[in-house]
């Protein structure tokens, strides 16, 4: 519902304090929770949250969501001079990798395995150097990691890092910035546009720990990195999982599923995958290898919607390699989104336009790895790893088993197996968050091409400006923006440098340049505070 | 690295004359040659300014090349071989006497010890060190300006 009042607001100052009132906490009047004028109103003023009860809390920068992309961006921030006092967290989880270690963990990503990520994407480090590679070959004094990333892709595997070096180094990054004294716990329930300029975020904080139900940050600039908008399976299997209510034998990759490699261990069964991305790579590798480890007899039907059997593109100069189902790339997207031609390009691009350049790059895909490729070509000579191309046209239970009917171009196939898991990661409307669902109602955000939030080159959400206030949005939730790879570690990082820069220019920090960069990198290497 | 062609050019140049400038300064003295140092730093910086401008048509023909990459990227290994074409094509115009104003004679063993040092020189500053002072470069495809 958008809102009533929609008078334009006045300027505040550049520096986010002047024009507010700087006591931490001002006394509640009302009940201390939403009213019904505030629920319909896209603009408030300090009076109505004031009358509303709701304690106000000033800040010049709030980064909602407390993710890596809010960690990236307040790094930046701290190393471009922000003091800690002048930027607040607000976050439900109490690391900022907390999400992304439980998602790497139940899609069979463990501590000591290796993530997709290239070897200078550091989220801890914003100059890349030294890269991953580098700090293992010193940490393990091997020239292993070195010579990888001198002879890739060509004589080897692209080099990744290990998941549980990547956590280590976060931590060390996050203590180093003073990141947990950034941070307030909460559940963030909107942003709304101020009169007079910035914005409230209104954040309900952990039972107990405040004496009203909402907080509101009312703060200059905003910030938003909530990540993904939410987990979306596919229809038929949404459909099977409600009307069976069977959360056992269907499950998806993103969710705690060890029981089945558990029951695997125990008895033969048969496995059912859908998806060809790289959740589907892991998960074969987890079953594979505990297959060969435990010498169990462990079958697999992978089950492709769009079956890739050899390179592809629509000439020479834009051709994928692929073959055995999988479309095969290095990493989420083309390496040369995040700084070549591809970047360069699509930062020009509009509309449609846009929308094709995205839809030429995309699809599912995964690494050529030689591990996995040994593995898949066994278990196929061995007649226990075979795959299906269809889609599935009704699933029903038999007994202990989930029967596929799939629809394939010989005609229709009946699948049975004990499990099914679902790779496909499909990720849910922007609109299913309740966050961004209130920003696309009430405070004038659209949506791009891909019909995702649409953000400007700098990151700032187009048509939410309030005053000299900015809102700013990254990740996953951009999708579809002038910069392609948003929902990466180095696509955060980006997107960090580039809302630096803008709040740079509108007096909020320091532009980084060489000097500051290279002083900054000093202080990272001797682990001082920026 | 991920480059563009513009970023390619402004990387080669910016990186031969700061870096290659300063290895040739410090390799200078010890090149084996019987003439003046003032004419082995003539003609050692002129071999420098041979491989930057011929450099301009190498990463051309490289961009070109780099199209029938998918990722359109050009692999850390790439960077260091090409050396080798490179170094061949600069020696064969210093044989033929191609490059013009030369003060005296290369000799085989200076040109391959300026020519591997510069080349290693910037290869391993573009390949990291590169990213500490110049925060914004690696996102631009190489590009400086």
């Amino acid at each position: 519902m958008r809102g009533t009042k929609s008078e334009p607001p006045t300027q505040v100052t550049r520096d986010g304090r002047q024009g507010f009132d700087l006591a931490p906490r001002e006394p509640a009047v009302g009940g201390g929770d939403l009213t019904e004028e505030l629920l319909a109103s896209s603009w408030w003023s300090d009076a109505m949250v004031r009358a509303a009860g709701i304690p106000i809390v000033d800040v010049p920068f709030v980064t909602v969501g407390g993710g890596i992309g809010s960690f990236v961006t307040v790094d930046y921030l701290r190393i471009a001079g922000v003091a800690p006092d002048r930027i607040r967290v607000l976050s439900n989880i109490d690391i900022p990798w907390q999400t992304y270690e439980y998602l790497t963990r139940v899609s069979q990503i463990p501590g000591p395995e290796r993530i997709r990520s290239d070897s200078a994407s550091r989220p801890d480090n914003i100059w890349g150097f030294p890269s991953y590679a580098l700090g293992e070959a010193i940490r393990e004094k091997s020239l292993r990691s070195v010579w990888q990333v001198l002879v890739e892709p060509i004589f080897d595997d692209y080099y990744t890092p290990r998941v549980g070096h990547v956590f280590t180094a976060l931590q060390r990054e996050a203590k180093r910035i003073g990141y947990h004294q950034m941070l307030a716990k909460g559940q963030v329930r909107m942003v709304r546009r101020r009169h007079g300029g910035g914005y409230f975020t209104v954040l309900t904080p952990p039972r107990g720990t405040s004496q009203t139900q909402r907080v509101a940050y009312r703060s200059q600039f905003v910030h938003l990195a909530v990540g993904y908008p939410g987990l979306k399976f596919l229809p038929e299997l949404q459909e099977f999982r409600t009307e069976q209510q069977d959360f056992h034998h269907v499950v998806s990759a993103y969710e705690d599923h060890e029981h089945i490699y558990n029951l695997a261990r125990t008895k033969h069964v048969v496995v059912m995958l859908r998806g060809g991305g790289i959740v589907a790579s892991r998960v074969l590798q987890r079953l594979m290898d505990d297959r060969a480890r435990f010498g169990l007899s462990t079958e697999i039907v992978h089950l492709f919607r769009t079956y890739v059997s050899g390179a592809h593109g629509p000439n020479p100069w834009n051709r994928r390699k692929g073959g055995d189902g999988f479309a095969y790339q290095g990493f989420n997207y083309p390496k040369s989104v995040w700084g070549g031609q591809l970047k360069a390009r699509v930062r020009k691009l509009e509309g449609d336009e846009r929308a094709r350049a995205y839809h030429l790059m995309g699809g599912t895909n995964t690494p050529r790895r030689r591990y996995w490729q040994a593995q898949l070509r066994e278990g196929r000579a061995g007649g226990w790893y075979r795959t299906l191309s269809g889609t599935v046209e009704e699933m029903r239970l038999d007994g202990e088993m989930v029967v596929s009917r799939v629809k394939t171009a010989q005609g229709p196939v009946d699948v049975a197996a004990d499990f099914l898991i679902d790779c496909t990661g499909l990720e849910a409307d922007i609109s299913e968050h309740r966050l961004l669902n209130d920003l696309l109602a009430n405070s004038g955000a659209g949506r791009n091409p891909l019909g995702r939030l649409d953000v400007e080159r700098t990151f700032q959400v187009r048509g939410t400006g309030s005053g000299s206030g900015a809102m700013y949005a990254s990740g996953a939730a951009t999708l579809g923006g002038y910069f392609p790879g948003v929902d990466t570690f180095l696509g955060l990082q980006i997107a960090a440098q580039e809302i630096t820069d803008d709040l740079a220019r509108r007096g909020f920090c320091r532009k980084i340049g060489p000097l500051r960069s290279t002083t900054q990198w000093l202080r990272w290497a001797a682990n001082r505070q920026p | 690295m991920v480059p563009t062609l513009a970023g390619r050019i402004q990387t080669r140049l910016a990186l031969l004359a700061v870096i290659g400038g300063l290895v040739t300064a410090l390799v200078g003295p010890f090149l084996p040659a019987a003439a003046p140092l003032s004419v082995r730093y003539h003609d050692a910086y002129l071999v420098l300014a041979t491989v930057a401008i011929l450099g301009i048509g190498w990463e051309c023909l490289y961009h070109l090349l780099m199209q029938w990459r998918w990722e359109k990227d050009w692999p850390t290994l790439f960077g260091l071989l090409t050396l080798v074409p490179e170094g061949l094509l600069v020696w064969l115009l210093l044989q033929t006497g191609a490059v013009p104003a030369l003060a005296g004679t290369v000799s085989p063993a200076a040109f391959c010890i300026q020519f591997l040092a510069v080349w290693l020189a910037v290869w391993l500053v573009a390949n990291g060190p590169m990213r500490v002072p110049l925060l914004r470069w690696r996102f631009r495809g190489g590009r400086l300006v």
